[in-house]
């Protein structure tokens, strides 16, 4: 026995692998099995067809009868008798240009607000005070609003004849005239944004809450005997140490923004100064019978939300295992 | 260096009162030990001492000056909590600097001197460099024992330092506590925990809590020899303290008698009292008899070397006369 105490340890030792381990790896597989059935059912399959209808010809009266045409809604062009080449497609579309650009826009201020103004409720909703409990769960409530309904709520709010906000605005004097705040394109974004921002703020607090707790209590007083002013408190040690959570609820939130479709359809119908990527995908495949033109926006919309995304985690170094704790 | 004095020292919380008056004075230089069974509140006064919780009432003075109301970062004092509090995401160096770097007119190099001198004391220079999650428990303590260190302090707290580690790096970090001690012998040093060995080990003078009061105040030595009530005699000491009540202390003149296991001897006839055998353990270096002889616990008796005493065996023991404590009806010593 004592031999084979001493026996030198081997690097190449074969890999044991008990009877124990080997009943996990099973259930854990079971278990994984029906999720991974239904991605593939729900997402894999449609996300495969999209691409495929996007290298084709099809129409909504005629799906079946699609035709290969390749690189076509994407980009092609002709070369006319005069000598001049014209540019056609989606990689040349200006309406497809302006969408990107609109998403990336609302993407940016919408979760940037979000964040800062999440991790100051969380801030707040993290102290000890009469109430917290009742006031964390009305907090949720615009969260738990469906989004059809909040959008609907401050559609009227904002409207420019009876909104309320018109109203407050002329008798506190902070308006000279009504504003048409979902109309006019040059606050369509601003309503856009201010609903979104309402909306989705509590969903990134509560997130960012559950990072604060985790952060133990004795750092803090092992702070204030540091002398650590309350400012340099939150950015020498609370920042950095929800900063996991703080990544992971800010990439659940740029996906949400990216694809955003409901909110915008609801309050700015039609309007350019807003129409995002997947409303213009939307409107191609359904409302102007170009499937496959509408489905190559939407392959484009899924690559740029993965690179953004692939792009998000390798520079902000996001790891999905609770952070260096 | 500080003297720190106490005044009628309360402290509630809501209705709950958790310290009921204290008066104490801890020297200069001092190490101060405060013990006490769980909930007595000596962990809530180091709080108040440390600033960390306010006082409800009374006066809390660093050398004859009142702080009551200063922030725990002016009163000179640095703390070691049972749980490190170690900045998670701050390499060691970094946990040991950053009080300093916040404190102005420290030069980095001095800072640098600083912390790789405290690192050096405590023998943690190679992790200078890591991050706490790659310390060990012990390892982990003297890090925050460092961070104490470094920032000079006048008055040293300890809340239940050695709570966290296994018994072996238990009684090393507390004999480093012990060095530290002597070499900063013009640090006041206070020191919570619920263990007597510790108390009695690195105690200038103790100070046993009970229920939010003092009990008692003295060297370990005076607590062990002279203790003024049942509950401190019982606290302080291991084995615990017999205790034997009716006819038998009635017979020494007292309510209770008290006499502690290194205090009987067993006899081979002719004992004051006798009791029969039912557990005996084995140190080595000593061992414990448990007798049963009706007494609320079994009387332990504490003999020099290995016994081959068998639990059911009966036998006769004696205390020495002049190691016994007689206490009255309230617990409290009778003349």
């Amino acid at each position: 026995m004592a031999s084979d105490a001493m026996a030198p340890i081997t690097l190449r030792a074969p890999k044991i692998i008990s009877e124990l381990s080997r009943q996990r790896l099973a259930a854990a597989r079971w278990f994984l099995l029906p999720m991974l059935a239904a991605l593939s059912v729900v997402a894999g399959w449609p996300l495969l067809r999209s691409i495929y209808f996007s290298f084709t010809d099809a129409s909504l009266t005629d799906l079946y009868g699609a035709e290969f045409i390749g690189f076509g809604n994407y980009l092609r062009w002709t070369t006319l008798a005069s000598g001049k080449t014209i540019y056609r497609g989606l990689l040349v579309d200006s309406a497809w240009w302006n969408a990107v650009w609109n998403t990336l826009r609302f993407a940016f201020w919408s979760v940037s607000f979000e964040a800062v103004l999440g991790m100051i409720v969380a801030l707040v909703l993290n102290a000890e005070f009469r109430g917290r409990g009742i006031v964390r769960a009305a907090i949720l409530i615009p969260w738990a609003i469906p989004t059809i309904v909040s959008a609907k709520i401050w559609a009227w709010m904002l409207n420019d004849q009876f909104g309320i906000l018109n109203d407050l605005g002329l008798r506190l004097g902070l308006l000279s005239q009504k504003v048409a705040w979902t109309a006019s394109a040059d606050t369509a974004m601003q309503a856009v944004l201010i609903v979104d921002i309402w909306k989705t703020t509590p969903f990134m607090a509560l997130l960012i809450l559950a990072g604060l707790q985790m952060v133990p209590k004795d750092i803090y007083e092992a702070a204030e005997l540091d002398g650590v002013h309350p400012v340099k408190q939150f950015f020498a040690i609370t920042l950095p140490l929800v900063r996991p959570a703080l990544m992971v609820a800010i990439i659940f939130r740029l996906l949400d923004a990216l694809r955003i479709f409901d909110l915008i359809y609801v309050l700015t119908p039609n309007s350019a100064a807003t129409k995002t990527m997947s409303v213009l995908a939307r409107e191609n495949l359904f409302d102007f019978d170009k499937f496959a033109y509408g489905s190559a926006m939407s392959t484009l919309l899924f690559l740029i939300i993965a690179v953004l995304t692939i792009l998000y985690i390798w520079l902000g170094q996001v790891r999905f295992d609770g952070g260096d704790r | 260096m500080a003297s720190i004095e106490l005044r009628n020292i309360r402290k509630s919380f809501g209705v709950v009162e958790v310290i009921k008056g204290v008066d104490l004075e801890v020297r200069k230089g001092e190490f101060m030990v405060f013990v006490g069974p769980s909930g007595c509140g000596k962990s809530t006064l180091l709080r108040l001492i440390s600033g960390l919780e306010d006082i409800t009432s009374g006066d809390m003075l660093f050398d004859g000056k009142v702080v009551n109301a200063l922030a725990p970062s002016k009163r000179g004092i640095a703390m070691v909590f049972q749980s490190y509090a170690l900045y998670p995401h701050m390499t060691v160096y970094d946990n040991m600097a950053f009080g300093l770097t916040l404190e102005k007119g420290h030069h980095k190099d001095e800072i640098r001197q600083r912390v790789e001198k405290a690192a050096e004391m405590l023998q943690i220079t190679p992790y200078l460099d890591r991050l706490p999650k790659q310390l060990s428990g012990g390892q982990r303590q003297r890090v925050a024992i460092g961070r104490a260190i470094t920032r000079d302090p006048k008055v040293f707290l300890f809340d239940e330092p050695l709570s966290n580690l296994d018994a072996a790096l238990r009684v090393a970090t507390r004999i480093e506590i012990a060095k530290l001690h002597e070499e900063m012998d013009n640090v006041t040093m206070i020191y919570v925990t619920h263990d007597q060995v510790e108390a009695m080990t690195l105690a200038d003078r103790i100070c046993v809590l009970r229920d939010g009061v003092i009990e008692q105040v003295g060297t370990p030595m005076e607590l062990y020899e002279t203790p003024n009530s049942v509950f401190v005699a019982g606290f302080i000491g291991s084995p615990k303290m017999n205790f034997i009540g009716g006819e038998r202390a009635e017979q020494l003149g007292a309510h209770t008698v008290g006499v502690r296991g290194e205090h009987l001897t067993i006899v081979p006839e002719n004992g004051t009292w006798s009791g029969k055998v039912i557990h005996t353990e084995n140190l080595g270096a000593d061992s414990y008899v448990y007798l049963e002889m009706g007494t609320e616990e079994p009387v332990v008796v504490r003999l020099d070397g290995a016994n081959n005493y068998r639990s059911g065996d009966v036998v006769q023991i004696s205390p020495m006369m002049d190691k016994i404590h007689r206490f009255d009806a309230a617990g409290r010593p009778s003349a």
